[in-house]
């Protein structure tokens, strides 16, 4: 297979589009290794736009894991924008990585690592400008194996007919493991072809192959079970855990970029996993157990990263960022080192408490105290015991009591629509809140130029939660109610300008949901939209509820079953769900209980300061809580000048 | 404060940089090579740099222009090597002088460009290039964010010449090279606007599109059609004044280092 730039036929056309810079490469701390030296070789993709795909933490972290390995080499490649598209398929340009312009039917491996199912049909385009077949069952021993990972990965039914293979959960192992496996194949001559190597994944037990179970269906359409048909492939798949995070402080050389991507700042990783139990978050339920970073781990990563990128913010990223047991003594040890170099700290995802405040005011010493964040997600007491976030009222009052009090100005609050059990009661009670909101920043803060800002979305209920049985909201019943809330705030005299309303419609979570929930049969809806011209789902301005809705009105009919079907029903106990046989760690009996447990309005804690509550991934996948603290302190760095 | 002019280049691939992304690139750099960057006040303080009539994006440049300020003072030549480590390759500073003098962009008062068309035969980019000159006025249509918008391509226009491309080059076929002097006026006449008006005046159409490369900036002698040297004057002034300090006397004292100095895309 030839691995010769295309980059000269690439540059004819680059003139001619939107943002050049982004397909050429080039960025600080990026690598190209000879191609000769190197027998296993990746193709890293972020199925999305360069500007969002770059600043992924996977793709990076897996980038530089790779490469740093002898005889690995890995490059990444991006999603091109349409306009680059029509003119590669004009000219015979083939999908190429960014890094030496090589064409991706070369390599050995194309890792797809997807943070959202919206990026499906951007799979489908990349194969097919990678003159890949799209289907894996038309791939030859010439062709690359197609490798999803990625949260949606934990149900890579919908796209399974497209992909080869999926690996779920922590990555950094898996593909070092892979790596060997492909690595003793080639060497021995390719025994067996392109099936024997999927036979020495898939027995391995953590690398799932589509191919290599069957599904079989009842009559009403549901699943009735799924089924290795080979001798020596598991029943279940289970998920990689890396365990100590401090051993992988990656990225140690974050790329930056030329062009202008969604996040450009200096991001670590405090920790992975979250045990608060919200019932809604996937995320949360699928990367357990709890495992930080430590402190003088994590002091060590931002030192180097900030000297390898010269980037001006740290981002201290994980699903609850002020959760970490020594959160208060990174922040000021920061803070501490960095006054002097202008260095901005950011902490996303915090929770609704008041020492978060005390948090925020540290991070922003020197600057301005414009915006806080915060995610009460449910608007009445009784909605936020149904998901499991455990704030109540009085709490978000006195948090925002204290930032305004502190010299905030603005505090904006993100919400969901459409939880199980949820009434019009529910979502307007979300008014009443920013309403009470407000009226507390002026009184703490005798002016009136305060501001609350109201974010509001669909529900998608997610595989491996315990809303996984859950019904949906449908698109309309989700837009009448977000508009009865709009109109209540409108019409608020006292308080309504003062609160910011943004909403987003209910018509691309049901898309997200017959993704999030699909099985195999949803491969032929996302074909015939990716024939349509469907590309960028996950952009307003090219996503196409109608395009997706005749879609499906095409294909799901063959099956007897409809959108509705995939998305409003509820599942019962007994259903046997598409992603059962991908192993999460959770027990599904736990997750049940914990969904009874949700329309019964009772609360769980967390498991981190209370005991165990079986929810499974602990005892079953061998693993347990890493947390702190570990007394150690940020001392500051000796400058040289 | 002490204040450093530099000259840099958008090379290759990278010559797609937008002037935007080249602020982005080199403020981080300026961070990564530990510059002791004088910054304005403010509530987001920025280091204190000025740029200097970028080229377009896709253009390549040899001759691009800033200036920055420092709190500290700083050896030129090592403080160019230093940001050069820290630039990727391609956007390569290749000059740097202290500034004892005002106004650089008052300097930058005309460009010379280098046009290569491949696919254009030698004599017909020459024939075009004839009529064009010969033209009093070479009216020309640019899409701009209002719309289109006509002006004149040729007012601006101090010389053109067209010529053979390398003989050594890799490829067949026809290729012809122009080389274009213009004046920096408003509104500014930019390479393609040049092509624009070869093909109105004279039907020149490259079959692909122009690689065009900026070779100098400078003050424009208007007999010779030269460009000289914007950074000239303040090499004259370091090397005429007494310096300052010691990092001063070794800045003024030291030869332009290579590839940068005297215009030598104007020669």
């Amino acid at each position: 297979m030839s691995a010769e730039s295309v980059f000269p036929q690439l540059e004819a056309l680059l003139p001619h589009v939107q943002k050049p810079i982004q397909y050429v490469g080039g960025e600080l701390n990026s690598t190209v290794k000879p191609w000769d030296s190197c027998d296993v070789r990746w193709a890293l993709m972020y199925p999305d736009a360069y500007e969002v795909g770059l600043p992924n933490q996977g793709v990076q972290i897996l980038y530089e894991v790779l490469n740093e390995r002898d005889g690995v080499l890995a490059e990444r490649t991006y999603s091109v924008w349409p306009d680059l598209e029509a003119l590669m398929r004009e000219h015979g340009v083939p999908q190429f990585t960014v890094d030496a312009h090589r064409p991706i039917d070369a390599f050995d491996v194309l890792g797809v690592s997807f943070s959202t199912e919206l990026g499906y049909t951007n799979l489908l385009t990349a194969l097919d400008l990678a003159n890949i077949p799209m289907y894996a069952k038309d791939r030859t021993e010439d062709h690359p194996l197609i490798l999803a990972g990625g949260h949606a990965a934990f149900n890579p039914e919908p796209i399974a007919d497209f992909l080869d293979c999926a690996v779920v959960g922590d990555g950094e192992q898996a593909v070092l493991e892979i790596t060997e496996i492909i690595r003793a194949w080639k060497a021995e001559g390719r025994p067996g072809g392109r099936d024997e190597l999927l036979f020495r994944l898939a027995k391995t037990g953590s690398v799932y192959v589509p191919k290599f179970y069957d599904v079989e269906y009842l009559a009403d359409g549901r699943i009735s079970r799924v089924v290795p048909n080979r001798s020596g492939v598991p029943w279940r798949v289970s998920k990689h855990t890396v365990m100590d995070l401090d051993e992988w402080p990656y990225p140690k050389q974050p790329l930056v970029p030329l062009a202008e991507t969604v996040h450009e700042r200096m991001s670590v990783e405090i920790f992975r996993g979250c045990t608060r139990g919200c019932r809604f978050c996937q995320a949360g339920m699928i990367t357990r157990p709890v495992r930080e970073r430590s402190i003088t781990g994590i002091g060590d990563m931002v030192d180097k990263g900030l000297k390898a990128t010269g980037f001006e913010e740290v981002g201290l990223l994980s699903l609850s960022s002020a959760d970490h047991t020594e959160i208060g003594d990174i922040a000021k040890g920061l803070a501490d080192r960095y006054e002097e170099d202008k260095i901005g700290l950011s902490l996303p995802s915090t929770r609704v408490d008041a020492f978060n405040i005390d948090l925020a005011n540290e991070l922003t010493r020197n600057g301005r105290r414009s915006g806080l964040t915060f995610a009460p997600e449910g608007g009445s007491e009784r909605i936020r015991k149904v998901i499991n976030k455990m704030v109540s009222e009085e709490d978000l009052i006195r948090t925002v009591s204290t930032a305004y009090g502190n010299g905030w100005r603005q505090v904006k609050l993100y919400f969901m629509c459409g939880l199980p059990t949820e009434t019009d009661e529910d979502v307007l009670q979300i008014g009443d809140m920013a309403v009470n909101v407000i009226a507390e920043g002026r009184r703490v803060s005798g002016q009136n130029d305060i501001r609350c800002t109201v974010s509001i979305g669909g529900f998608v209920p997610k595989p491996h939660t315990p809303f996984q049985w859950a019904p949906q909201l449908s698109a309309e019943e989700t837009d009448a109610r977000l508009e009865k809330l709009r109109d209540k705030i409108r019409g608020d005299k006292k308080y309504g300008r003062s609160i910011g309303f943004r909403y987003h419609d209910g018509k691309p979570g049901i898309v997200e949901g017959l993704l999030s929930r699909g099985d195999r049969r949803v491969g032929a809806v996302i074909r015939a939209v990716y024939e349509d011209g469907g590309r960028f789902d996950g952009w307003r301005e090219h996503f196409s509820y109608d395009r997706w809705m005749q879609a499906a009105e095409k294909t799901l009919p063959d099956y007897g079953v409809d959108v509705a079907w995939y998305t409003t029903r509820e599942r019962t106990y007994e259903e046997v769900l598409p992603w059962d046989h991908l192993d999460s760690g959770l027990d599904k009996d736990w997750l049940w209980e914990d969904w009874q447990d949700a329309l019964d309005e009772t609360e769980v804690d967390d498991c981190r300061w209370t005991p165990c509550f079986d929810c499974g991934v602990c005892p079953q996948m061998d693993t347990e809580i890493q947390i702190g603290p570990t007394g150690k302190k940020l001392l500051p760095l000796t400058v040289v000048k | 404060m002490q204040r450093i002019r530099l000259r840099y280049t958008k090379r290759g691939r990278l010559r797609f940089t937008s002037h935007r992304d080249f602020q982005r690139a080199f403020e981080r750099a300026l961070r990564r090579a530990e510059v002791p960057m004088a910054y304005s006040a403010g509530f987001t303080p920025h280091p204190k740099v000025s740029y200097a009539n970028a080229a377009p994006t896709g253009t390549g440049s040899e001759a691009e222009y800033l200036e920055i300020a420092l709190t500290e003072r700083r050896d030129p030549a090592v403080l160019r090597a230093l940001l050069d480590e820290s630039l990727p390759d391609g956007l390569d500073v290749t000059d740097a002088v202290e500034a004892h003098t005002s106004g650089l962009a008052d300097r930058l008062q005309a460009s010379v460009w280098e046009l290569r068309l491949d696919g254009v035969a030698v004599a017909d980019a020459e024939r075009a290039v004839a009529a064009f000159l010969a033209a009093e006025e070479v009216p020309v249509e640019r899409a701009t964010k209002k719309g289109i918008r006509t002006f004149d391509a040729r007012a601006a226009v101090a010389d053109l010449q067209a010529g053979a491309c390398e003989a050594d080059r890799p490829g067949a076929g026809p290729c012809a090279i122009l080389r274009l002097v213009v004046r920096h006026l408003t509104p500014a006449v930019r390479p393609d606007d040049v092509l624009s008006g070869l093909r109105a005046t004279a039907d020149l159409a490259p079959p692909v599109p122009a690689a065009v490369t900026r070779l100098a900036q400078g003050l424009l002698d208007e007999e010779t059609g030269a460009v000289t040297d914007p950074l000239a004057p303040d090499r004259d002034a370091a090397a005429t004044a007494a310096p300052p300090t010691a990092a001063g006397l070794t800045a003024a004292t030291q030869a332009p280092p290579a590839g940068g100095g005297a215009a030598d895309g104007a020669a």
